[in-house]
């Protein structure tokens, strides 16, 4: 039975898991005995975080189409099935942020096939394997990663907050569609971090006064556990091994 | 018939009844034609990026290889059908032959390499190893790979092209194309009316290598994987006198071959059995298939389920009506026979001994 601290034959994908809070999950994860598979657009940092983690590594963007399946097919592949989906990997937009009015439409359409079109694509890519983990009574879960940007409105952070508000309403309606098929989907917001991403939004936070992502990882992860069955049923893990 | 030119263009349903009765219906109402009790089984393979272009090392000529089954259960090995130069676009059957393929010769293809191991039986066939490790093998797949694909797709496959909604484990070479008829809603659908979903993993071949021969020698031995959840599913239908549903030929393969020998088991198996019209079925009650033509094996598959004249008739009408054949066409819903008796029996006898008894009161009735 998998406990927050053995999380042993649990399948994780984490997109944008080379850095920041996507690094602390997988970190977290790999401790407790998870088999991770995280997804980042660079090669080189996608291969130091596999070797030092043991995660499987795809390179990939979430925010680019053609990049989906490909990274579907390496997330099955490799890891023989998926149990939780975290869509993890955001976009800024534009960076210093930017008033509505100063931003760019294609800033604007590049945070939202980051945080909106590439988490629903990939969790539509990935649902199959998901509804299949929720049949054999391993459970599903999809986590989107959202933000206080997703419901409070603070000038500057319109491509952001808006991408990530559409991203939390979508999460709530694939909730309710999935709920038959035992598909948990959760946005949660893992509060103000000291990340690389919060740097480049507000470059003169006081990091003492932030959140340290590895608490933002274990409080995710707990509420993820708390999703799944609380007697996940020992399956063996497809593929050809 | 007509032959679907674009990927998930099938809407249509014929079902011919277990009286011989046929009946046309939108895809979308197949749970109509269902019961509650009834389980419907579907193949969740997702689909590889199975064909692969390259170079022939030895002589630096063209290629494109076909992986199309696995001889073991060795991650880097498979059976593969090599063509020479040209692509899907110029049908199978006029595909030059590849050069001469010696144990050993390396090939490029992509990023990866793959060294024939041997010939087997045939100038097409090879078995082949990728020397890789895990990671490079599937992030290889992943760039170099596309769809195995056929002429009459005009436009390239891609990925989510082949990939039903159920697709989860890749492991099939081919998409399992009937489970294109299935959507999230008819699984709401399905649910709504008391019938079950379940689903097995199925590493569904190629469907056609361009040699009349070789051909014959299709399907060959196909890995499958059946949960314990889907063996319970089954087994409360059975006893509740429900009909097992199987969407697509692979999945009566792979369910009539674990339950061969009386019992359906869950687990891993290959299934070397080939079903026809001498097949008797121990399990499956009906298929969903894709329209196929007299003479394909998918085709002979169908005869376990009704007599020639049946679906002869059933042919004549998809023709009348416009169906579309081929992997993104039409469906059909073929019920087995109701003289047809089922024969499998589970660890706890019972359920053999309630469907029998309905199956006679339904005898009685008609």
């Amino acid at each position: 039975m998998a406990t927050s601290n053995d999380l042993s034959g649990l399948r994780v994908a984490v997109t944008g898991g080379t850095s920041g809070l996507g690094l602390a999950l997988t970190r977290a994860f790999r401790k407790r005995g998870a088999a991770v598979a995280i997804v980042a657009r660079t090669a080189e940092a996608v291969e130091r975080v596999a070797r030092e983690t043991g995660a499987a590594g795809i390179v990939g963007d979430v925010g680019v189409k053609d990049d989906i399946y490909p990274i579907a097919l390496q997330i099955n592949g490799r890891l023989g099935g998926l149990d939780v989906l975290i869509n993890n990997a955001s976009s800024l937009g534009p960076v210093p942020l930017r008033l509505l009015g100063d931003t760019d439409c294609e800033d604007l359409e590049e945070a939202i096939a980051v945080n909106l079109v590439g988490p629903f694509r990939l969790t539509k890519a990935l649902l199959g394997a998901l509804a299949a983990s929720a049949r054999e009574g391993r459970g599903a879960v999809v986590l989107n990663i959202s933000s206080d940007a997703a419901v409070n409105a603070y000038a500057g952070w319109g491509a952001y907050g808006a991408s990530k508000a559409a991203l939390k309403h979508l999460s709530a309606i694939w909730n309710e569609e999935q709920a038959a098929h035992g598909v948990r989907v959760l946005s949660l917001d893992p509060g103000d971090m000291d990340t690389a991403l919060h740097a480049l939004a507000v470059p003169d936070a006081d990091p003492a006064s932030l959140k340290r992502p590895e608490t933002s990882a274990d409080e995710l992860i707990a509420a993820i556990v708390a999703a799944l069955p609380p007697q996940r049923a020992a399956q063996p893990v497809g593929g050809y091994a | 018939m007509i032959a679907a030119n674009r990927p998930q263009s099938g809407s249509r349903l014929l079902s011919l009844d277990a009286q011989g009765l046929l009946r046309e219906v939108s895809a979308t109402q197949l749970p109509r034609l269902l019961r509650r009790g009834d389980v419907v089984v579907a193949n969740d393979a997702a689909t590889l990026p199975a064909s692969f272009h390259g170079v022939h090392l030895p002589t630096g000529e063209a290629i494109e290889v076909r992986l199309a089954g696995k001889l073991d259960d060795d991650a880097a090995r498979f059976v593969a059908i090599v063509f020479g130069a040209g692509n899907y676009r110029t049908r199978t059957e006029h595909r030059a032959p590849p050069p001469l393929l010696r144990a050993g010769d390396r090939l490029l293809l992509g990023s990866l390499v793959a060294e024939v191991e041997r010939s087997i039986d045939h100038a097409r066939v090879i078995a082949l190893r990728f020397v890789a490790s895990e990671a490079e093998l599937w992030s290889g797949f992943a760039a170099h790979g596309k769809p195995i694909q056929y002429a009459h797709v005009v436009e390239p496959l891609k990925l989510w092209d082949v990939w039903t909604r159920a697709a989860t484990m890749p492991m099939a070479f081919e998409p399992p194309s009937a489970g294109f008829a299935l959507t999230w809603k008819m699984l709401d659908d399905f649910a709504a009316r008391g019938t079950e979903f379940a689903t097995l993993t199925h590493a569904a071949g190629i469907s056609s290598t361009g040699d009349a021969e070789l051909d014959k020698r299709l399907p060959f031995d196909e890995a499958y994987v059946i949960p314990e959840s889907t063996v319970r599913a089954i087994r409360r239908a059975k006893a509740e006198g429900g009909r097992v549903v199987a969407i697509g030929t692979t999945v009566v393969r792979a369910l009539e071959h674990a339950s061969r020998n009386g019992t359906l088991r869950a687990g891993r198996g290959v299934a070397t059995n080939r079903l026809g019209p001498g097949t008797k079925l121990k399990l499956v009650d009906a298929i969903v298939s894709g329209v196929h033509a007299a003479g394909e094996s998918h085709y002979e598959l169908l005869k376990a389920f009704a007599t020639g004249e049946q679906l002869q008739k059933m042919t004549e009408v998809l023709e009348l009506r416009g169906f579309c054949n081929h992997e993104f066409g039409d469906f059909v819903l073929i019920e087995r026979e109701q003289s047809r008796t089922t024969t499998c029996v589970f660890a706890d006898g019972n359920a053999r001994m309630r469907y029998s008894n309905r199956g006679q009161q339904e005898g009685l009735r008609s």
